[in-house]
């Protein structure tokens, strides 16, 4: 052993978790009315680890059959599961969330293998926050008469939910949890790409006894989606995805009895003015770009910062841009992982090609990419304005568009320039300011001083094009209820 | 060197720091990287003592652990300087002569810096006399929160003209300070009086150095290289006690001044207790197995 302190730079050693424990099936069937079942299409899909480009499993393609069969087990199961004692139908939703923390580290590696985001993000953020989700609305499913007193709170029915590829199992505890805590029942359909933790959850809801059909989760692409917004049987459609979806789907169910709640998508405006703390608000862009390569529909994808600041705001952030580290979703010192499909891939490079011709000037460090997977490093756009694409539209990748602004009305002007109402971030050490840019700026949500912040106790969702509906806290409630 | 512009000093958020410092101590470092670690650790160490009962003896024996940190060890670096009373420090030259190990003292009425210009400059220029290679002086905490920032600005400025050769570490006592505002405040005017090293506490006073404190200071320097093209060292002092803790301020300190910083000339350990923490870790590393703390030399 020689004397290394001083003759090399120190880097870390590759860290990755251990994945000797985790039990995949080489084939997973549809989950319907408590079981495991071959699909009708007989047709099964590819689910890609995004980071490596190989197949990790096959997944059932649900077809109308499929999805017939799902909601009407959803429907023979509403009839007990809505009239059983309320504390009944919590203790099965406290087991299950129990279950998902027990089981939380094999969670985190499958929502790391199968959607390419850093295990430090699905250990400490996706999974912790899906039990907690379950934990919340357990609590709330005997309580609702106090939720609305005086409203005879009754469930709507049975629930089609479709989520996204972004935060699979998360996203499956915000749509899965409020919906049975209120005596619906439920047929969900992850993403695509993205399948393996809710089929796992599947597992997990087996293992759990909760009565057959309550939970059904059918896998499938958009054409299984669309059998399910479209079937007759259901009372609820709720959506988290695209705007374009979310506009197909409000086009679909108009003058149906069906209710619906659709979170789509964003194009935060994040604004740093001159007295704010300037380290801290540089680390907070970082988090609100780069958090789960930027597939965060309430990602800060538009930076606003005070002209008189902006030149070392923009300093430190291409700094520290430089320190993240790209790489193996599963190493623990992993930043930013993998992009997480091809087809993701492509669009956010056909954003960055459309941000370079319209004029657009592109920061990105130099980071050693892997040569297999979906890989995209960290980027900033300078020199673009509200009249750029890459400003006006969602690109859902770790692209930040930098601009300038002089004044507070103009920069409440601007952000609120865009069809999306999601979320803000607002960065100044002036408690006054804060209070205005909260008041005026037309988003679900507004972090002061920091930003990506969940808690299942708060409500979540958007205005205008971002969607409709509140997930999160009492509000989530209202979605899966019928209030006199 | 000018007094800092206080107005241009930025905010800093106390939620924001901890948050970052918590992403810090969750990175992973194994195998080489530990090993390369812990030994950038120990040659960044001063090793300290200051207390009322100091002898000579008790110097010269902690002179001799400086350069004998642990046989069974092959290839392990010395620590960077022995810390001592500016009373100890002909005896500490004389024991590291040849070692390459530097004596530094503690001046300036250290550790409460509560006295006269006058004495702390003879204290000083004592120790400078004596042989000392590096001064830790102390800064007026009571004229810092009374918000007489140019009267410590110039008490800095002023002893770092005795120190001639001598390396100034400006010793904020963070622990006093209050606020995180204060500490990258103390910090800027510190650093524009002439400081070579800025350093978080005395050890007399609790707390001592935490991350977040220190994360402050390392963008302090941060800034101040980019004024100025200068590079100031940064020493944590006081509760730094474990392997594990000082892997975690050395992954801080790469992550915001980068690998230029991850050397003894520019960074440094103000510690008693943690070279053998950091012993035990690397034999372990060795041999797969913790050894009893009797193996590890206390002196």
């Amino acid at each position: 052993m020689s004397d290394t302190s001083q003759t090399s730079s120190w880097s870390y050693a590759s860290a990755p978790e251990n994945t000797d424990h985790i039990v995949l099936k080489e084939q997973y069937d549809l989950f319907i009315n408590g079981e495991f079942i071959k699909p009708d299409s007989k047709k099964y899909f590819k689910s890609i680890n995004p980071a490596t480009g190989e197949v990790i499993a096959s997944i059932s393609e649900a077809n109308k059959k499929d999805v017939d069969l799902a909601v009407a087990s959803a429907r023979k199961a509403f009839t007990s599961w809505s009239k059983i004692e309320p504390k009944e139908r919590a203790k099965y939703i406290f087991r299950i969330a129990r279950m998902i923390q027990e089981r939380a580290k094999e969670f985190a590696i499958i929502e790391s293998i199968d959607g390419g985001k850093p295990i430090r993000e699905s250990r400490d953020v996706d999974i912790p926050l899906a039990a907690s989700h379950f934990f919340y609305y357990a609590g709330w499913a005997d309580k609702l008469e106090y939720a609305f007193p005086n409203k005879n709170p009754k469930p709507l029915g049975v629930a089609g939910q479709i989520i996204p590829w972004n935060f699979p199992l998360l996203m499956a505890a915000w749509k899965i949890a409020p919906a049975i805590a209120c005596g619906n029942t439920v047929v969900l359909k992850p993403a695509e790409t993205t399948s393996l933790t809710a089929l796992k959850l599947a597992e997990v809801i087996q293992e759990s006894g909760l009565p057959k059909g309550v939970v059904n989760i059918v896998t499938g692409a958009g054409k299984t989606g669309s059998e399910i917004v479209n079937h007759p049987d259901l009372d609820k459609i709720a959506f988290t995805g695209s705007t374009q979806v979310g506009k197909l789907i409000q086009n679909s169910i108009v003058g149906t009895q069906k209710k619906s709640t659709l979170e789509l998508g964003g194009k935060g405006a994040n604004i740093i003015f001159e007295d704010a703390a300037i380290d801290q608000a540089v680390e907070g862009i970082i988090n609100a770009i780069f958090f789960n390569q930027g597939h965060v529909c309430c990602a800060g994808s538009r930076l606003f910062v005070q002209e008189s600041v902006a030149e070392i705001v923009i300093d430190k952030l291409k700094d520290r841009m430089s320190s993240l580290i790209v790489g193996d979703p599963l190493d623990k010192n992993t930043d930013i992982g993998a992009i997480n499909s091809k087809e993701q891939l492509d669009t956010i490079n056909k954003y960055i090609k459309v941000g370079r011709e319209e004029g657009g000037e592109i920061y990105q460090p130099t980071c050693n990419l892997p040569s297999n997977g979906n890989w995209c490093p960290p980027t900033l756009f300078l020199n673009v304005s509200q009249s750029h694409t890459i400003v006006q539209e969602e690109i859902f990748g770790p692209v930040l568009a930098i601009q300038t602004f002089r004044t507070i009305d103009e920069v409440i002007e601007k952000a609120n320039n865009t069809p999306f109402g999601l979320s803000a971030g607002v960065w100044t050490e002036k408690g006054a300011k804060i209070f205005k840019l909260t008041q005026e700026l037309n988003a679900g949500v507004v972090w002061a001083n920091t930003y990506n912040k969940f808690d299942s106790t708060s409500p979540f969702g958007g205005y205008k094009e971002s969607g409709f509906g509140r997930e999160g806290g009492l509000h989530g409630l209202i979605a899966y209820l019928n209030v006199e | 060197m000018s007094f800092p512009d206080l107005s241009k000093i930025p905010a800093i958020d106390k939620l924001g720091v901890e948050e970052r410092v918590s992403r810090f101590c969750k990175r992973s470092i194994k195998n080489a990287a530990k090993k390369h670690g812990l030994h950038l650790a120990l040659s960044m160490i001063d090793l300290t003592t200051l207390e009322g009962k100091d002898t000579e003896e008790k110097v010269k024996r902690l002179c001799y652990k400086a350069g004998h940190l642990h046989g069974s060890l092959e290839g392990l670096p010395n620590v960077a300087a022995v810390c001592v009373y500016p009373n100890f420090v002909r005896v500490a030259k004389k024991e590291l002569e040849g070692s390459g190990i530097n004596v530094a003292s503690v001046s300036t009425a250290f550790p409460s810096g509560q006295s006269t210009l006058e004495v702390k400059l003879s204290d000083t220029k004592f120790a400078v006399e004596e042989g000392a290679d590096e001064v830790d002086m102390v800064i007026s905490r009571g004229k810092f929160l009374s918000g007489e920032y140019n009267f410590v600005y110039d008490e800095i400025a002023t002893v770092k003209e005795v120190c001639g050769k001598a390396h100034l570490k400006v010793i904020l006592e963070t622990g006093e300070l209050d606020t995180l505002d204060n500490v990258r405040k103390a910090s800027d005017i510190a650093m524009y009086a002439g400081a070579d090293f800025i350093k978080t506490s005395t050890g007399k006073i609790s707390p001592a150095s935490t991350m977040p404190v220190t994360f402050v200071m390392l963008n302090a320097i941060k800034d101040y290289y980019k004024a100025t093209g200068i590079k100031i060292g940064m020493k944590p002092a006081g509760g730094i006690s474990t392997a594990k803790i000082a892997l975690q301020y050395l992954v801080m300190l790469k992550e915001t001044l980068g690998n230029d910083w991850m050397n003894k000339d520019l960074f440094r350990f103000g510690a008693s207790s943690l070279a053998n923490d950091v012993l035990m870790q690397l034999e372990k590393q060795e041999s797969g197995i913790y050894q009893s703390v009797d193996y590890f030399s206390k002196d």
